[in-house]
């Protein structure tokens, strides 16, 4: 699950640094908050599942989103 | 110009929204035409774009109606699996001195006109990341750049549009998403129709190039917006109106 999130944020934001389950999108990232919107998209889409515009503010790092995706029951 | 695009045009069975329909399915679009309560008018704008070859469908919807917005949208997805293009064209006027103004009259124009197209705006915002590209094409008026005696209401609504236009154009500017004003002037159509000619001369003395404009004038304009020809553009607002405003 972990390396499935990492590849996807890699792949949204086009970056090479090395991302970590600590890794902060906003701090550590220079995402937006229009990157993060479009990332969760992607995870939607990825994962199939839906993630309301409020659970966002509960997710600050890689590893927020990995916790969150294993909580509603995503695999 | 634009064959293979979607085109969705709010209030459009009449008026400068009519006419853009028909005219952004000249080039070739899918149009949605929308309408919320000439049903007769709607399907008459579609009859004559599907007699014209092109393709046309109309769909009922308040856009002041959050749900109503949704499922339009949404519905329109579903069917056609994009929107390229999105005309906020729908608008209402109450005129009245300002202070003969009511709460309702306020809110009603305030719904339509900039609530509306927020929330066209906001159920087309997923698609349009989605998608890395789109056009949002909004109408304000010379009135909300200028102001007008007996239109307070309605010049708030038209320069609110102003502000998220150009809010909108920055948020989705690196995403290929263009987002534009248009601000006609003295056009002729019904909304104009029913000024009285006392305030026509009026304000026809004060227009640089003497005459009114026509719906025609509006529809290429938005036309250009919408085609790939206007990919540099963004949050500007586009005054038509012979020089009234400048």
């Amino acid at each position: 699950m972990l390396e499935k999130v990492i590849e996807i944020v890699k792949e949204q934001l086009n970056v090479e640094a090395e991302i970590t389950a600590e890794s902060n999108f906003k701090e550590d990232l220079g995402a937006d908050s229009l990157d993060l919107f479009e990332i969760v998209m992607a995870f939607e889409e990825e994962f199939g599942t839906e993630i309301p515009t409020e659970d966002l503010e509960s997710i600050a790092t890689v590893g927020d989103v990995v916790n969150y995706l294993n909580a509603k029951g995503v695999n | 110009m634009l064959s293979g695009k979607v085109a969705l045009v709010t209030g459009a069975s009449r008026g400068i929204g009519r006419e853009i329909a028909i005219t952004l399915a000249g080039y070739g679009a899918t149009v949605i035409v929308n309408y919320n309560g000439s049903a007769q008018a709607a399907q008459e704008v579609v009859d004559t774009i599907v007699e014209g070859g092109g393709q046309a469908k109309a769909v009922q919807a308040s856009v002041a109606v959050d749900e109503d917005c949704k499922k339009m949208i949404e519905d329109t997805l579903a069917e056609y699996g994009k929107i390229d293009i999105l005309v906020n064209n729908a608008g209402i006027t109450k005129d009245n001195l300002m202070m003969k103004i009511s709460e309702e009259d306020f809110d009603a124009v305030m719904d339509t006109n900039v609530k509306g197209t927020f929330l066209t705006i906001k159920h087309m915002y997923r698609a349009f990341l989605k998608q890395r590209g789109g056009r949002i094409i909004n109408m304000s008026s010379v009135t909300g750049l200028s102001g007008n005696a007996g239109q307070s209401n309605y010049a708030a609504s038209k320069a609110a549009v102003v502000g998220l236009t150009k809010s909108v154009a920055k948020e989705l500017a690196a995403r290929g998403v263009t987002c534009n004003a248009i601000a006609p002037g003295f056009i002729e159509t019904d909304m104009t129709a029913k000024m009285t000619d006392a305030a026509k001369e009026a304000v026809l003395s004060q227009i640089p190039m003497k005459k009114v404009g026509h719906v025609k004038d509006i529809a290429e304009t938005v036309a250009f917006l919408a085609s790939d020809k206007a990919s540099y553009i963004t949050g500007q607002v586009i005054s038509i109106d012979g020089g009234l405003h400048m």
